[in-house]
Formats: structure tokens, C-alpha cells, sequence
């Protein structure tokens, strides 16, 4: 018995400096290819580090540059908590930035109706790019990874044609959004000389309580845990499990939605044809995984995602390229992934130190 | 006397616990030895040990007289040690010749697989020990007793002198369990030795020859089992006094609690499986369910629980028409369910102990309030269940997973009957547990028909339906063909009943015995 405690114990412990000891093997390689490559690796982290938290215009930037990635870490992350892969989080950013705009633009109210309208649009449109693959799941036993990649596609290219032929007369790019629907503060753009930092950060934050709370605390994330790790035990105990998996895909899409309203009614304030994915959905796996599918943690990797990625920005003129940050955050993600390896040599570490 | 494996005073331990200490096995060649212990008690940490899974702290192994130290399953199979596991390690899409060569496969020309010489062979090796095997057949397509075969063909096949089966009569019928001792005997006739972890006793005395007992991990000792009986057995397996025959009073059935009628119930194939059957269970009755698995009894239960829809016919409970009812509101109808299998339908196995008692109770008062849960309530009903029925786990944090199976058995026990249902359902509440937990669990049905519940056990071993039931209903073929009581009948004419002969031909047979 005292044995399972230890395990228990020890995994906490594990669960919380696989991620740290990833972080730091991702960096200290990070350096090392740097050196190889004939660059001075501190040179080269003194410039993230500038491009990142230089001046408050700088730090504006890095927090808004978090913000859905906040966001899309949850919906991979609830997905995940709830025995479902989403691989589709980038599609539903891309149809939450669409709806969110659309609504913008086309609706005339005052702020206190228009800017929840659009948010809410946005989420439910996340909410419905969900739906369907869990739709699919819950009756056809379809995969949610094949359809959620190819929803992907779908959301790309029914966005870019919209935005072409219907919101604009084929332009690429939408007029702004009114005024009312903004995310954007002056206060906070008075506040980092300008950057495009807007409220949407708190709404993120917000979210991942939301999370938190549902997933920890209520009966519906009850019933989507014991979905996710036991289908046949949930029919037995009488719960609903098409229902479970249809909502657990809704929600963790209307998340990933609301990433892409940060995107539409905060930073840009339009939408545009884009000819490849924006990369929040893809990176948002990277977070949650980092996160260990933990609110919490979510939080914290999507501000070392983004400022790693805001950072990376400034390498250049440290004479580094800024791939350079790609291949930390490719490593990171290889440490966590192979987590394995990491728990194999504290195992061994702690034994020789008896 | 040679002995062909002698494990000496083997210690091995593991953080925070002592699995094995000082354990002596001597095995002797063409033997059947048993090794005996409660779940828990060490036996599988010994077999490692043997198959080099684990290293000893302390202690040597020896084969045939040579000290040998066996540091992986390699060398294990090339000492001719051989372990026949509990859950199969085969290829499902596989042939059953694909799965046996698997990692010494016969090379032909450029490093072609020769099958066709290892299906021969193997067809060989099955005829002299009469294994019956199909060297052609797909694992997905036979079954479970013959997968079995399988694992014993393919230590054979690997030239194993020493076979160890881990429990191996938990998954099989009682035909398949007389067919795989027949198997054994035919081994230890052509010369192979045995070793057969178990806790059931009646297989011991059965075949084997010698037995040790293991109990909380110490060497009791070895016996003849010949000079031995199962009462000394048990007593020495659990450390007192075991009480085979379950004390119980007559029963006092009352009014009809489940009412079953004409039903007819598919199966995913469409296939009928349960053919018209009818049946009624009353408050303060157990009937018992016997028959042959196979025979419509799963879905017999999942028709009344409410998981399959039946095809046609009427279930009542309580005179309340529950057939085709969601589980949900069978549940809520007054129904507890002790299912088959654990740890598919009883218990989220990744949630704490303690978020298993509310499984079906979680979203009512006390436990949750506008949908949002109440730890402490729930974790203080697990508390006191986990105290009421004895389940033996750190805390109530504990995920249910690292409980053994008798005590996740308990944890859903005094789940289900937590909730006073009128109608109790326990399918093969024993199944893998040992000789303690089996004694409280029988206890704990009788007290709820004490209590004026009705209850309906569904069971394999004959000895658990003659022991607790009161009425005994035989299902062959979909259908209820016998109702007996268990002091009018014996396991003969049961048998033959449950094989689908009448009640007359039955009584015939067995009284000319």
C-alpha cells in the first residue's frame, strides 16, 4: 500500500518537472545549435529575451501574442482531459475569426450588445465546427483526428471564399470592424505605446477558469472524464455517452473559436484569404501537451510559447534566424512527447542517490 | 529425488514492500506442483522471478541442480522454462502458426518464412499432446480455450520442459477447464513438468501432485496433496479456519420483484440469443442462473439492466414495465448490478476509488447541487462505504486501478447495494477472487435477501450457484429449461441440464449413478 502512495506522489512531482527539465533541454540544445552553427548563443538569447520584454510596446505585443494561444491550448487541452483528440482546433479558429467579423460588420448595436454578439458568434461557430466531427464520432464511430483535419480544409477555404464573394467584393481582406465590436482598449494601447494588446487576454483568462471549473468541478465534467476513460462504465452508470462526446467537442471547439474572435475583433479587427493556416490550432496542441492538459499549465506554456515566438522576432539582429526558435519549441515538445526518457533518468538518479 | 527447477529461499522486494520472503519451490520433474496463495499473496512476483522478469534480493534458482541466474526472459526459454500468462499475448488477426513462430521464425530461401514446415510441425506437436489445435485457424476466430492451447502450443514449440500456467481457468468454462486438465496430464505423461498458480482449490486436488503455499508473501510450506484435503489447504492459503458451506437460513420468498416475459433478446450479430425465456425472481429469494457461458445469460442482463434493447417480449420490475428503459432509469426503477466484468462496465478504473461509489448517484443530492459536485459528501460516502465493506485501499484518493480485484469487487458491491435496490443482479460476483473475499461476498447477498431483496446471481461454478442460491433456474439455449432447488439436485444432473437434456433424462442418469 505504502508503495501505490509513493507512485501517486511521485507522479505529481514528475508531472510538474517533466515540463521544467523539458523547457530547459530545449534551450541548452537551442544554445548548442547555435554554437555550431557559428552564433553566440547568449548574443542570441539576449535578443529574444529584447524582443520580447524590450519596452511596454514590445510586452503589449508578447501578450497578445498569447492570448489564443491561451485559448486553442484549452480546447486541445479539454478535448484531451475528455478522451478526444482535436486536431481541428485550427478550422475552428478560423471559422470563430470569420463569424466574429462577419457579425462585426455587418451589425449595427451599441457595444453592450454588438461586442458580446460577436464574441458569442465566434464560440458558436468553433462550437459548430465541432459538433459535426463529434456528431460523426458519437454515431458512425468516425475518428475525430481524420475529420477534424479535414474540417480544417473545409474551414480554409469556405472562410477565403466568403470573405471574397460575399463580405467583400473580391477583395482579400475585409473593411475593419465597427467600433463597437472591438476587443481593442486605447487605455491599454496608451499603456504599451501602442502595441495591439486588447481586453481579449482577459477573456482568455477567463476561459481557463471556465475550464477548470467545469472539468473539476460540475457534473457534466464528471460525466465527460468518465466518457473519455471508460465508455461502457458511463453506459452502465446511465450516462448518455453520444451526448458526452458530441458536447465535449463542442466545447472544447467553441474554445478554440474564441481564439480566432481574439484574432478578428482584437489584434486585426478584419479577416483575410490566408493561403496556409494561421498555426494557433497546431501550436495550441504543443501548448496543452506542454500544459499537461491543466488550465493552469496551459496558461503558463502558451506565455512560454508566445514568448519564445514574439521573441524570436528580434534574433536577427543577434545575426541568429529566427527558425532557430522553431527548432527550441520542436525540441521542448520532442522532451515532453518522449517524457519517458526524462522520468527514466530521475528514476535512475534518485535510486543512485540512496 | 532430481528436481528440474529449485528456487531457494527467494526474497524479493519491492519499494516500501517485501513481495517474496524466503520462498522455497523445489519442482520435480513430470510433476503437476501447485502453487497456492490468496490474490496478492506473492505467487505472480515468484514466477517472475523464475522467468526473469524480476531479480531477487536474495536466494539462488537452480535447474536441473545447476545455479543458474536468469536475468531475462531469453534465457529463461532457453533454460526450457516456459509461462503459459493469463491474458494472451497473441496476434489477433494472426494464424494461430503466425503467432507461435513469432520471433523464431523458420527461414527458407532468401529469408522467407518456411510456414508450411512450421505448420506441420506444430500440427505435431498438437496431435501427441492432444491439444486439438488448427495450425490455419485466425486467433479473432477461435475460442478463448483454444487461444489458450495456443500459448501452451508455442512454449512447447520454443522446447519448453517446465510449463508455469498463471491462473489459467479464470477465463474458461467448466468444459474447457476438464479439457485443459486432461492437456496437463498428457504433458506430465510425455515428461514436461508444471507449475499451476492457483487459488482454486478443486483444481488442485484434481491434478496436482505437491502444492506450496504462499501466504502475505512467506513460504508456508509444501504438502502432498494426496495426504492433504481442501479444508487444510484453504486454512493454511488464508491463515484460519474457511467456511465452505455458506450459512444461511431458508428463504421466505414474498411477492414477484422481476417478471420476465416471453423476451427475446439479439445479440450485435442480430442473432437471437435469448429466445423466449421467462422467469420470475421474488423478494427474499436468490435465484441462482446456471448454465454453460454462451448460453444467452450476458445478454440476458444487459436486457434487464437496460445497456441492449430486447427484440421483443416484457420486463417488470416492481410491476413497473422497465423493458427497453435507458440504464439510467432501470437504475432509478430500483435495480443494483454487480456486473460480469469489472473493469469494463463496474468501475472508471482512471478515477479515484472514492469517485467510483457515486457513479450512478453523482449528479443527485447530496453529492452535486445545480450541477456542481460536492467532494466532501462523496468522498465521505466512499470513506464510509470503503469502512462498511472492507475494501482494502491507501485512501479514498486512490484510482481504482491500483486496487486488487477483490477489493474493487467489494467497492462495487457496497456500491450497488448502498443504493437498496429492490432487485439485486450480480453476474459472476466472484469470478478471480480468492477464497476470503468469495466468503464475504456470499455473505453479503445472502444479507440482502435477509433483508427482503430479490436477488438474481448469475454464475459458472456450479459450487457458488448450489451454495447461495435458493432456486436454482438452468438457461441452455435462451431459454430457462429447469427450475430446482439446490437440496433436490446435485452438480450431475445440473450439468446435464445445462448441456440441454430434460429434467427426466437428467434425473434418470444421475440416480443410476
Amino acid at each position: 500500500m505504502r508503495q501505490v502512495i509513493q507512485v501517486t506522489s511521485n507522479n505529481r512531482l514528475f508531472g510538474i518537472l517533466v515540463p521544467i527539465i523539458s523547457v530547459l533541454l530545449g534551450l541548452i540544445v537551442g544554445a548548442i545549435i547555435m554554437v555550431i552553427s557559428g552564433h553566440n548563443p547568449i548574443e542570441g538569447y539576449i535578443a529574444l529575451w529584447n524582443g520580447a520584454f524590450y519596452d511596454a510596446f514590445t510586452i503589449g505585443e508578447t501578450i497578445r501574442r498569447i492570448t489564443p494561444l491561451i485559448l486553442t491550448g484549452l480546447a486541445i487541452a479539454f478535448a484531451f482531459r475528455t478522451g478526444l483528440f482535436n486536431i481541428g482546433a485550427e478550422g475552428q479558429v478560423i471559422v470563430g475569426w470569420l463569424a466574429a467579423v462577419w457579425i462585426g460588420l455587418v451589425v449595427d448595436a451599441p457595444m453592450i450588445i454588438h461586442l458580446p454578439l460577436a464574441v458569442l458568434a465566434g464560440a458558436l461557430a468553433g462550437g459548430l465546427w465541432g459538433f459535426i466531427p463529434g456528431l460523426l464520432k458519437a454515431k458512425l464511430g468516425v475518428h475525430e483526428v481524420i475529420v477534424t483535419i479535414m474540417m480544417n480544409y473545409i474551414a480554409m477555404f469556405v472562410s477565403n471564399e466568403i470573405v471574397r464573394s460575399v463580405l467583400t467584393d473580391h477583395n482579400t481582406s475585409t473593411e475593419k470592424i465597427a467600433a463597437t465590436a472591438s476587443l481593442g482598449s486605447e487605455w491599454l494601447q496608451a499603456l504599451t505605446f501602442y502595441s495591439r494588446l486588447h481586453y481579449g487576454i482577459l477573456i482568455a483568462l477567463f476561459a481557463a477558469v471556465v475550464m477548470w471549473f467545469i472539468i473539476d468541478r460540475t457534473t457534466v465534467g464528471y460525466e465527460l472524464k468518465a466518457v473519455g476513460f471508460n465508455r461502457h462504465a458511463s453506459k452502465y452508470a446511465g450516462m448518455n455517452v453520444s451526448k458526452n462526446i458530441i458536447l465535449s467537442m463542442v466545447i472544447s471547439g467553441a474554445f478554440a473559436g474564441l481564439a480566432g474572435v481574439m484574432e478578428g475583433l482584437g489584434t486585426y479587427g478584419n479577416v483575410s484569404v490566408i493561403s496556409g493556416f494561421t498555426n494557433l490550432g497546431f501550436d495550441g496542441i504543443a501548448v496543452a501537451l506542454l500544459g499537461a492538459n491543466n488550465p493552469l499549465g496551459v496558461i503558463l506554456a502558451a506565455i512560454l510559447f508566445g514568448v519564445l515566438k514574439e521573441g524570436a522576432g528580434e534574433m536577427p539582429s543577434a545575426g541568429v534566424p529566427t527558425e532557430l526558435v522553431d527548432i527550441i519549441i520542436a525540441i521542448i515538445i520532442f522532451f515532453v512527447a518522449s517524457s519517458y526518457i526524462i522520468r527514466w533518468a530521475l528514476t535512475r538518479f534518485k535510486k543512485e542517490g540512496k | 529425488m532430481e528436481y528440474v527447477i529449485e528456487m531457494l529461499n527467494i526474497r524479493k522486494e519491492f519499494p516500501g514492500i517485501v513481495a517474496n520472503d524466503n520462498i522455497t519451490v523445489q519442482l520435480k520433474k513430470g510433476e503437476i506442483h501447485a502453487l497456492l496463495g490468496e490474490n496478492g499473496a506473492g505467487k505472480s512476483t515468484l514466477m517472475n522471478v523464475l522467468f526473469g522478469l524480476y531479480q531477487p534480493e536474495a536466494g539462488e534458482i537452480r535447474v536441473k541442480g545447476e545455479k543458474v541466474n536468469i536475468t531475462n526472459p531469453n534465457i529463461a526459454n532457453d533454460l526450457g522454462i516456459g509461462m503459459v500468462h493469463q491474458h494472451f499475448m497473441l496476434v489477433e488477426p494472426f494464424t494461430v502458426t503466425q503467432n507461435i513462430i513469432l520471433g523464431s521464425e523458420p527461414k527458407g530461401a532468401f529469408g522467407s518464412i518456411n510456414i508450411k514446415k512450421a505448420e506441420k510441425e506444430i500440427q505435431e506437436i498438437s496431435d501427441r499432446y492432444g491439444l486439438k489445435v488448427d495450425p490455419t485457424a485466425k486467433i479473432s476466430e477461435i475460442s478463448v480455450g483454444m487461444q489458450q492451447r495456443v500459448e501452451i502450443l508455442k512454449t512447447l514449440y520454443r522446447g519448453a520442459e517446465v510449463l508455469i500456467f498463471d491462473e489459467p481457468t479464470a477465463v474458461l468454462t467448466p468444459q474447457e477447464i476438464h479439457e485443459l486438465m486432461d492437456i496437463m496430464r498428457s504433458l506430465v505423461r510425455e515428461g514436461k513438468s508444471i507449475i499451476l498458480i492457483t487459488h482454486k482449490l478443486k483444481e488442485i486436488m484434481e491434478v496436482c501432485d505437491r502444492c506450496t503455499v504462499i501466504r502475505k508473501g512467506q513460504g508456508i510450506g509444501t504438502v502432498e496433496v494426496k495426504d492433504s484435503n481442501p479444508d487444510e489447504l484453504a486454512s493454511l492459503m488464508v491463515g484460519r479456519e474457511v467456511n465452505f458451506k455458506t450459512e444461511k437460513k431458508p428463504a421466505n420468498p414474498k411477492e414477484v420483484v422481476l417478471h420476465i416475459e416471453n423476451l427475446f433478446v439479439q445479440d450485435a450479430r442480430k442473432v437471437d440469443l435469448v429466445k423466449g425465456l421467462n422467469l420470475d425472481v421474488r423478494a427474499g429469494e436468490i435465484v441462482g442462473i446456471a448454465g454453460v457461458d454462451g448460453n444467452g445469460q450476458s445478454e440476458l442482463i444487459e436486457a434487464i439492466t437496460g445497456l441492449t434493447k430486447s427484440r421483443s417480449g416484457k420486463i417488470t420490475l416492481k410491476e413497473k414495465n422497465i423493458t427497453n428503459m435507458s440504464p439510467r432509469n432501470v437504475t432509478k426503477s430500483g435495480l443494483g448490478h454487480i456486473p460480469q466484468d469489472r473493469h469494463k462496465y463496474g468501475l472508471v478504473l482512471d478515477y479515484p476509488i472514492g469517485a467510483n461509489m457515486v457513479l450512478q448517484t453523482y449528479y443527485q443530492k447530496p453529492y452535486s447541487k445545480v450541477s456542481v459536485l460536492n467532494y466532501k459528501e462523496i468522498y465521505d460516502k466512499a470513506k464510509e462505504l470503503i469502512k462498511e465493506y472492507d475494501v482494502r485501499t491507501p485512501s479514498e484518493f486512490t484510482p481504482a486501478r491500483a486496487l486488487s480485484g477483490g477489493n474493487q469487487q467489494k467497492a462495487i458491491i457496497g456500491r450497488e447495494i448502498d443504493r437498496s435496490p429492490e432487485l439485486l443482479i450480480a453476474a459472476q460476483p466472484t469470478r478471480g477472487l480468492d477464497v476470503g473475499a468469495i466468503e464475504f461476498i456470499h455473505s453479503k447477498l445472502i444479507e440482502e435477501r435477509d433483508k427482503g431483496r430479490a436477488v438474481l446471481l448469475v454464475s459458472f461454478e456450479l459450487d457458488e450457484i448450489m451454495n447461495v442460491s435458493d432456486r436454482i433456474a438452468v438457461m441452455f439455449d435462451g431459454k430457462i429449461v429447469a427450475n430446482v432447488k439446490p437440496e433436490e439436485t446435485n452438480e450431475q444432473e445440473l450439468g446435464l441440464l445445462m448441456a440441454g437434456s430434460t429434467i427426466n433424462e437428467a434425473g434418470d442418469s444421475s440416480d443410476v449413478k
